[in-house]
């Protein structure tokens, strides 16, 4: 164990644990927009940025990525270095995505309501977080969406940009998308993502649609559990 | 294209079905047909019990691999600072010109395909285009014709 202090509040915690896990846990809220519990870190939203000075020197480091080691002294969380850099994080990251809610808010907070930057016009909401790319492959397990290309072009994407054989149809990108990037639409019994039209089950009992054919399959499949029990729909089960 | 099948799985097997090297198997793929045919890249995808998202991801990642078809000679201009200086965009320019094609694309001959590239290290020669693996050097917009023809008479 280690002790050192965050925004003077002396805290403990185990060698290698991230940063941001430890001030979690003590209550310090530090923003962020590329993690989740259930998938961990990926140092890409840039947002949680915090100030660690050590025995040498301080300095500026994602606290998702950032393991507590025993040279830490203090954390700042919310220095004037710290909102700074998450300004400027925040800054770009509104130039990329002025259309997102969710930025224009986190972004007014530090006092950005126009960026300085040249606004993109093609890229959505999307801030290439690499969530929903990460729960389609250690979550649902298909990996039918992933970061295609590079530098200005980097999407997100099925391979060779359309429907892809391996998609489920089970919405679970678009449910952890921070932006609400992610289209999906369902209508009529269909559900449109990533180009592709899935049929959606009826629930025998209620007549309900509620998830698509495709998605029953893949779990009744990976489960043993019939199709006949997964049809029927999760309220009436 | 029509992909073998056979061919592909000799490829596989010469770098024994290993997925780390799946850049080694497209770049030989790529060799053979002048790019990356979407039968293919599914294929050894699927062959390498990879995502075939993976291979697309590494596909469109690398300049090097290419997903549309390629024309038979490259012309690679360089763009470099010292390239740029001598007048390489005049140089781009000519062949944009000549061959009906912009940077990037590829002639409807299939003999050319037209690129930039941001130094090749020759730099006393600015302006240096190189053409598959022999380089021209100081060329001017006349010699751009010439590069041309010579490839063109060698059909």
């Amino acid at each position: 164990m280690v002790k050192f202090k965050i925004d003077n509040k002396v805290v403990e915690a185990k060698e290698g644990e991230y940063l941001l896990d430890v001030a979690r846990r003590y209550g310090f809220s530090i923003p962020t927009l590329c993690h989740h519990e259930a998938l961990g870190s990926d140092g890409r939203c840039r947002v949680c940025v915090v100030e660690v000075k050590t025995r040498w020197r301080k300095r500026i480091v994602t606290s998702c990525l950032f393991p507590v080691s025993k040279d830490i002294e203090e954390v700042y969380t919310a220095s004037e270095d710290v909102k700074l850099v998450r300004r400027t994080v925040l800054e770009l990251l509104l130039a990329r995505c002025p259309e997102s809610d969710v930025i224009r808010y986190m972004a007014a907070k530090y006092g950005i309501t126009e960026p300085r930057y040249k606004k993109d016009t093609d890229k959505g909401k999307c801030i290439l977080c690499n969530m929903c790319v990460r729960t389609c492959e250690n979550i649902v397990g298909v990996s039918a969406i992933g970061i295609i290309g590079k530098g200005p072009e980097k999407k997100i994407s099925p391979p060779f940009r359309e429907a892809s054989d391996a998609c489920i149809g089970c919405g679970a990108c678009v449910a952890v998308c921070p932006t609400g990037h992610i289209f999906m639409e369902d209508k009529d019994g269909i559900r449109l993502i990533w180009r592709k039209r899935f049929e959606l089950a009826v629930c025998p009992k209620c007549g309900r649609y509620h998830a698509p054919v495709e998605q029953l399959e893949f779990i009744s499949k990976k489960t043993n559990v019939p199709m006949e029990e997964l049809l029927v729909c999760t309220n009436c089960r | 294209m029509e992909t073998d099948r056979a061919k592909l799985d000799n490829t596989i097997a010469k770098y024994g079905n290993d997925r780390s090297l799946l850049l080694s198997m497209f770049q030989d793929i790529q060799r053979e047909y002048r790019y990356l045919p979407k039968e293919a890249i599914k294929y050894v995808c699927e062959k390498l019990n990879i995502p075939v998202v993976k291979g697309y991801e590494m596909a469109t990642f690398y300049k090097s691999l290419s997903l549309v078809p390629r024309g038979k000679h490259t012309i690679h201009v360089c763009m470099g600072t010292a390239c740029h200086l001598k007048g390489a965009p005049g140089v781009l320019e000519a062949f944009e010109r000549d061959l009906k094609v912009k940077r990037g694309g590829t002639t409807e001959d299939m003999l050319f395909t037209l690129e930039s590239v941001n130094c090749l290290g020759a730099c006393a020669l600015a302006p240096l285009v190189r053409v598959d693996e022999k380089d021209f050097g100081k060329v001017n917009q006349t010699s751009v014709k010439n590069i041309i023809d010579e490839y063109k008479r060698g059909e």
